[in-house]
């Protein structure tokens, strides 16, 4: 069977929706992070088959992934330092917790 | 290249000094940083380019108008920090206080890179460096929870939001092959597909989480009214207006084709949504902060409305009505936390017969306030009106007319809650109204700054003219 482009890109994009879907619903924080995380991954597959189908004489979308990656990764260790900072406050990770903010 | 690597070395001289000063000289970090800071806004204006240089393979561009812009957002930062030196001197911050000015000149440096960036690469890379150190400095308020809560928001938040400019992005990169600028531009000319059209919607949204678009804008008032007062006025100005810059960029030098052809109308409705919706729940408010935080919403539309006029005087407006946007909610800012530092207090009821106690800090609040809303001769109706003049001398087409005409009546909406505020300080009785208090020199010189900016910029027309002659 011939493994075309399109093999990987629906993945990515299960992958991305499935983010979207966990991030709006999961209550979690450590959850949220994690369907952040996929979505992330979806673009960083998404970059790399671009590259390796389309354009294979450059390497514009590896590098550009190589870059996603450690910003993905910058960007979780924030967001873990954040959410521990919030955990030693209120004994507690879940958003329905994080409601005093309002009106 | 220059002003980028000035403000690198600032950073790293206030770096070092936080790291090896002995305690009694880490006293002086503020002040050390202010001057930096001030150092490399000059330097900004006395090294302005002829002609347009590059760096990084093209990746990135600078010229007159970077120049000019980034200026703006250098004043702006440093008119921050200078009101600021109060809040980091208080005795919960000292410790920390070094983190705030590193912090906040890192973001600079990352909104500078994302303007001048010309290859997507770069943008990615500086709108990070300015989005995560901004969370840090939204959680800076350790023993606050509502810091906490707020940092929260704000990261899960700018994660989502980048994570969908992303995605748009790696569609834009497997249609055009290419993530500069210029060459997006190309494929979009030679006949933009749907994929195009879709990886734009996606970079709309991206950008529009940035600059708290109406829906996009759920985190914003939260996010202010929890985050410290130096870090809220940061946020909703500098921050704000780097992204919108950005954006104009974006779409006037990458996807101008694909935007006229599929997503005009999706702006025109989104700016329509900001503007309203930003009002009317400003009316609302009563907490300070969240309300500045809605009205900045509402300025993010009209802000957007300049970058829709697609012109080179759109651009030229758009810088105007940043400066002015910059010394007006500044100067609101500066009132807010000058009676937070004295006090305490951030409600609006707080706010009942100030004038009797404090006239200053009302009448600076009041100018604010005006030139906010648009009342003549402030610096703020002509920011307004240079807007509406671009967004309708570009195409000029009926929905433009419709697009303005809806913006107009807003800014008549949001004179009524503009002028509660000024009501509540001067004309509501109050039995305790805050006792007369004399604010720190730094922030006293922060607000002058403001108020001189906002009848200056109102009464010379210099500034403007200078800005257009640059575009």
């Amino acid at each position: 069977m011939d493994i075309t482009m399109i093999w990987y890109l629906i993945p990515a994009l299960v992958m991305f929706c499935c983010g979207i879907y966990g991030f709006l619903t999961r209550r979690n924080m450590i959850a949220m992070l994690i369907s952040l995380e996929l979505m992330l991954n979806a673009v960083d597959i998404n970059f790399v088959v671009f590259n390796r189908y389309l354009f294979p004489g450059s390497s514009e979308g590896w590098i550009f992934t190589l870059f996603g990656i450690a910003i993905a990764a910058a960007e979780t260790a924030l967001a873990i330092a954040i959410i521990i900072n919030f955990y030693r406050v209120c004994k507690e990770i879940d958003v329905e917790d994080a409601t005093e903010l309002k009106h | 290249m220059k002003q980028e690597i000035a403000l690198l070395i600032a950073f790293l001289v206030v770096f070092l000094c936080d790291t090896f000063a002995s305690a009694k000289a880490a006293k002086s970090i503020p002040a050390v940083a202010c001057m930096w800071m001030a150092a490399v806004t000059v330097f900004g204006f006395i090294t302005v380019p002829d002609g347009t240089e590059t760096a990084f393979a093209g990746m990135y561009a600078t010229s007159k108008v970077m120049y000019a812009i980034k200026n703006i957002l250098n004043i702006g930062t440093l008119i921050v920090l200078i009101q600021s030196l109060k809040w980091a001197g208080s005795d919960f911050v000292a410790i920390r206080r070094g983190e705030f000015y590193e912090l906040i000149m890192l973001t600079l440096l990352g909104m500078s890179l994302m303007i001048s960036s010309r290859h997507f690469l770069i943008f990615i890379i500086g709108l990070e460096t300015a989005s995560l150190p901004l969370c840090a400095l939204v959680a800076f308020n350790k023993n606050r929870y509502e810091s906490h809560e707020a940092a929260v928001k704000y990261v899960l938040t700018a994660v989502f939001s980048s994570a969908i400019l992303l995605m748009g992005l790696s569609y834009v990169y497997g249609l055009c092959g290419s993530l500069y600028y210029d060459n997006i531009a190309l494929s979009a000319g030679s006949g933009a597909g749907v994929m195009l059209a879709v990886g734009l919607a996606f970079v709309i949204a991206g950008f529009g989480f940035k600059i708290s678009l109406v829906p996009f804008h759920l985190w914003t008032a939260d996010v202010y009214q929890g985050a410290p007062t130096p870090v809220t006025s940061y946020l909703s100005v500098i921050s704000k207006g780097s992204a919108a810059f950005a954006f104009l960029v974006v779409l006037t030098q990458a996807f101008g084709a694909v935007y006229a052809q599929a997503w005009e109308w999706m702006l025109y409705a989104l700016i329509i949504l900001t503007i309203t919706v930003g009002n009317l729940f400003a009316m609302r408010q009563t907490n300070m902060k969240r309300f500045l935080a809605f009205s900045s919403i509402s300025q993010a539309g009209y802000i957007m409305l300049a970058v829709v006029g697609n012109t080179a005087m759109g651009v030229s407006a758009l810088m105007f009505y940043v400066l002015v946007y910059v010394f007006s909610n500044l100067a609101a800012f500066g009132v807010i936390g000058a009676i937070e530092n004295a006090t305490g207090k951030v409600d609006m009821t707080d706010y009942n017969g100030l004038y009797s106690t404090n006239p200053r800090l009302s009448f600076t609040m009041m100018l604010a306030m005006f030139s906010l809303a648009g009342i003549p001769p402030f610096a703020g109706f002509f920011s307004k009106f240079f807007v509406f003049t671009s967004t309708l001398s570009g195409s000029g087409s009926a929905a433009l007319y419709v697009l303005v005409l809806i913006a107009l009546i807003n800014t008549i909406i949001s004179l009524y809650y503009y002028l509660l505020v000024v009501k509540a300080m001067f004309i509501n009785p109050s039995d305790s109204p805050i006792a007369t208090f004399r604010s720190a020199l730094s922030e006293r010189a922060g607000m002058w700054v403001c108020v001189a900016g906002i009848i200056g910029l109102g009464i010379a027309s210099y500034f403007y003219d200078y800005l257009l002659t640059i575009v």
